[in-house]
């Protein structure tokens, strides 16, 4: 394709090399039923997010209305139409994280990043994302960055935890 | 195969994982290559056992020796100690918490002896990635009675029979599910597997779906041949990667032995499944609305009828069913119907999992016989309330059920008598509160979860929870009114008669039940403006302790609301009018002489 969209629409945001990458995961995905969920699981993994230009590009590989692609989207928590930081730290906010505590870390994680739930920082290192239950409820409270969990933490281990990540 | 004198069990169950047991492992792998016993010994890496604050677990069978909370450093020494020179390792034995007693085996612990294992047979004793290991505890043998020896209609006859009610909330018959499946016209038809387990503080399904996944993939065929359909959805949800790793790595194998595709065992019946991760939308446990999350759409509910029996995914009939039921599946098959149905109370047959969690000694995994009083479950079973405290209440089937206060501890757990208390088995969470819960604060929470997973598509759910959400924090703010409980149990039931689905029919649940139990909570609340359990926040003040106090200024000068004053080296106090509790004293003190009281 040789819109030149990139250059005109996506703030150099997203390289050449990623928008090859979302029209294979379309072509892989293209006239099958019901698959526009797994297709944009794939295309968020190569790109970070799902930002309207690239849902525009998945609506019209997969030759579906942008509605249907904006509507799925915008429903789903694991979505994001803004940049996610380079480290995801989730705070467990099921029932037995949160009687053991959860919202206390919850509370020093938005402190030390400065930054409150579901945003990222500016240097888009980190950003804060409020889990349901992730099934460790036995270790709660639970935080995690990236796949790295940390079980029965303490709000005074935040920072230390944080630290660890650049 | 070579003969293996120990086999030597690592839970790799998610919870063990957080606790590190892969370094575990390896270490044990690399200790028992350095004293040169590796084709002696044979090391597993299993599903979850269950007991998940005990982990990293290593179980030494043939003994069955269960040690738990195992470093890397005791890894090395079990093996010096245990494998070699044949003495166990008294140390990492588990301590039971009501006696303080060393258990040397697994079978003798409080914690397994009163379990009766079907739906989790397998799981902490196989290896979940090795389809060969569950073959050899009979796995794929009732898809093959099924096959050769059973008619459809005698499939569905047997699970009617069995008694086997959905363990994922509600509990509708699951013969009769199949049985209408199978008659509904139309084809060609699904069988869908419900594994978004969504409920906080439930995780049974995401430990079989880990521990042992063909279970699901065997039952899923047994259905597909009784009720006459060819495919097969596993919906899970993107929290459970690793339930997804394994059943994509099982799907792969049980294609590659002929268990799953085309002419399955020679038999001529054809089935394949297929795996759906979700994007984190708790409405989508919602059977309706995982249909809709399948099909790639936004996943609302729609009104019931037509059931999705009738008309399900892509408007065909489709079988809906969750992982703890299909896990009971082949058991029934093989062993018949009378077995299971002699589990159990009269409407509740077999046995159920449970979720230990909150405040509890043994968190993790039960399995009990339906009718299992809650006092064995949590004191015999659970190891009782740590630190001392006194149980409060214990809260099942999440965000749609309700508590059950201690006078009830000895009633019978099924699902009629959970329905009488006003709450409801759910898919078997059961989080333990201690005299430390705030009640209302809990009633929040729920609530909260509630609003922030409303589909929003009909206004009972979307406006009513969100009216019941404002009062409850009111409430906890210290601004709650007379008449606040009488409008929140007027607004709970409104919700209940007129929202359309489940989720929203059930949200005022955990309201109206701490309303029910724990009523003097909400009066001191709203009345004597305490919190009995001191939670809320706004019922508590910052106050500097003259004692720690070295009057430094660093609290004073932090304030920002002007609230704190005192003379240089001498106690500061704090204005508790002018406080707005930011705790930014608390954190800037370098004495630790701020506290919230």
């Amino acid at each position: 394709m040789s819109m030149g969209c990139c250059e005109s629409k996506c703030a150099g945001d997203i390289t050449s090399e990623q928008w090859a990458l979302v029209d294979e995961i379309i072509a892989k995905y293209k006239g099958q039923r019901g698959i526009l969920i797994p297709c944009l699981h794939e295309v968020q993994e190569a790109v970070g997010y799902l930002p309207l230009e690239v849902q525009e590009r998945v609506a019209a590989g997969l030759d579906v209305p942008l509605a249907d692609v904006y509507s799925v989207v915008t429903f789903y928590a694991l979505f994001s139409t803004t940049p996610i930081g380079k480290h995801q730290v989730g705070i467990c906010m099921g029932t037995a994280c949160y009687v053991r505590g959860g919202d206390k870390v919850l509370e020093k994680v938005e402190e030390v990043l400065g930054i409150k739930a579901g945003e990222t920082t500016d240097d888009r290192l980190f950003s804060i994302q409020v889990m349901r239950c992730i099934g460790a409820c036995g270790l709660g409270p639970v935080m995690t960055v990236d796949d790295d969990i940390y079980a029965r933490i303490k709000p005074d281990r935040v920072a230390e935890v944080l630290a660890k990540y650049s | 195969m070579d003969l293996v004198r120990a086999h030597v069990l690592v839970c790799g169950g998610a919870a063990c994982v957080s606790s590190g047991c892969a370094e575990v492992r390896e270490a044990l792998e690399a200790e028992i290559a350095a004293k040169g016993i590796e084709r002696e010994i044979k090391v597993v890496v299993t599903g979850c056992m269950g007991p998940c604050d005990l982990g990293p677990i290593i179980v030494v069978y043939p003994e069955g020796v269960f040690y738990c909370n195992c470093t890397a450093d005791d890894a090395r020494e079990i093996v010096d100690e245990h494998l070699v020179k044949g003495r166990i390792v008294d140390r990492l034995l588990y301590e039971e918490p009501m006696t303080s007693e060393k258990v040397e085996t697994q079978e003798g612990m409080t914690f397994f002896k009163q379990q009766e294992r079907v739906a989790l047979r397998n799981t902490g004793v196989i290896d979940p990635l090795v389809i060969d290991e569950y073959i050899a505890r009979d796995g794929y043998a009732a898809l093959g009675k099924a096959l050769a020896e059973m008619t459809p209609e005698e499939v569905v006859d047997t699970i009617k029979q069995s008694g086997l009610r959905g363990r994922g909330g509600a509990g509708f018959p699951t013969g009769t599910k199949w049985m209408l499946t199978a008659k509904a016209p139309g084809s060609p038809k699904y069988v869908v597997c419900n594994a978004d387990e969504g409920d906080p503080g439930a995780f049974m399904d995401r430990s079989v779906l880990e521990g042992d996944p063909h279970s699901v993939l065997e039952a899923m065929t047994i259905a597909g041949y009784a009720v006459g359909a060819n495919q097969g959805y596993i919906y899970v949800r993107a929290e459970y990667p690793l339930a997804v790793e394994h059943l994509q790595h099982a799907i792969g194998q049980a294609r590659e032995y002929g268990l799953l595709g085309k002419d399955i065992l020679g038999s001529g019946f054809d089935f394949d499944i297929d795996l759906r991760v979700g994007a984190g939308a708790f409405v989508c446990g919602e059977e309706t609305a995982l249909l809709a999350s399948i099909e790639s759409r936004r996943g609302e509910p729609r009104p019931r009828p037509p059931y999705p029996a009738q008309s399900g995914l892509w408007g065909q009939p489709t079988l809906i069913n969750n992982v703890e039921t299909y896990a009971n599946i082949a058991p029934i098959i093989l062993r018949g119907s009378e077995w299971f149905s002699s589990m159990g109370t009269e409407k509740s047959r077999g046995t159920k999992v449970f979720a230990l969690a909150g405040k509890i000694n043994n968190t993790g995994l039960v399995e009990v016989p339906m009718g299992t009083p809650l006092r064995d479950i949590i004191f015999d079973i659970g190891g009782g309330i740590p630190n001392g405290k006194k149980f409060k209440a214990a809260q099942t089937g999440g965000p749609s059920g309700g508590c059950i206060p201690a006078e009830h501890l000895d009633t019978p757990i099924d699902y009629e008598s959970l329905r009488a208390l006003g709450t409801m088995m759910g898919s078997g969470g059961l989080i333990v509160m201690d005299e430390d819960t705030c009640m209302v604060d809990l009633a929040k929470f729920f609530m909260r979860f509630i609003q922030d997973e409303s589909c929003g598509k009909c206004a009972p759910c979307r406006i009513g929870t969100k009216r019941m959400l404002e009062i409850l924090d009111r409430i906890t703010k210290g601004e709650g009114k007379e008449g606040d409980v009488e409008l929140l149990v007027e607004l709970g039931k409104e919700i209940i008669d007129t929202a359309m689905c489940g989720l929203g029919q059930s949200a005022p649940n955990p309201v109206l039940s701490t309303i029910r139990y724990f009523r003097d909570e909400y009066d001191a609340h709203i009345r004597d403006k305490k919190c009995p359990a001191g939670v809320c926040v706004a019922f508590k003040h910052y106050s500097i302790d003259p004692e720690l106090c070295k009057g430094c200024g660093m609290c004073r000068r932090s304030c920002p609301a002007g609230a704190i004053s005192g003379e240089v080296k001498k106690p500061h106090v704090i204005d508790v009018d002018k406080c707005i509790k930011c705790g930014a004293c608390a954190t800037a003190c370098p004495f630790d002489a701020i506290s919230l009281q």
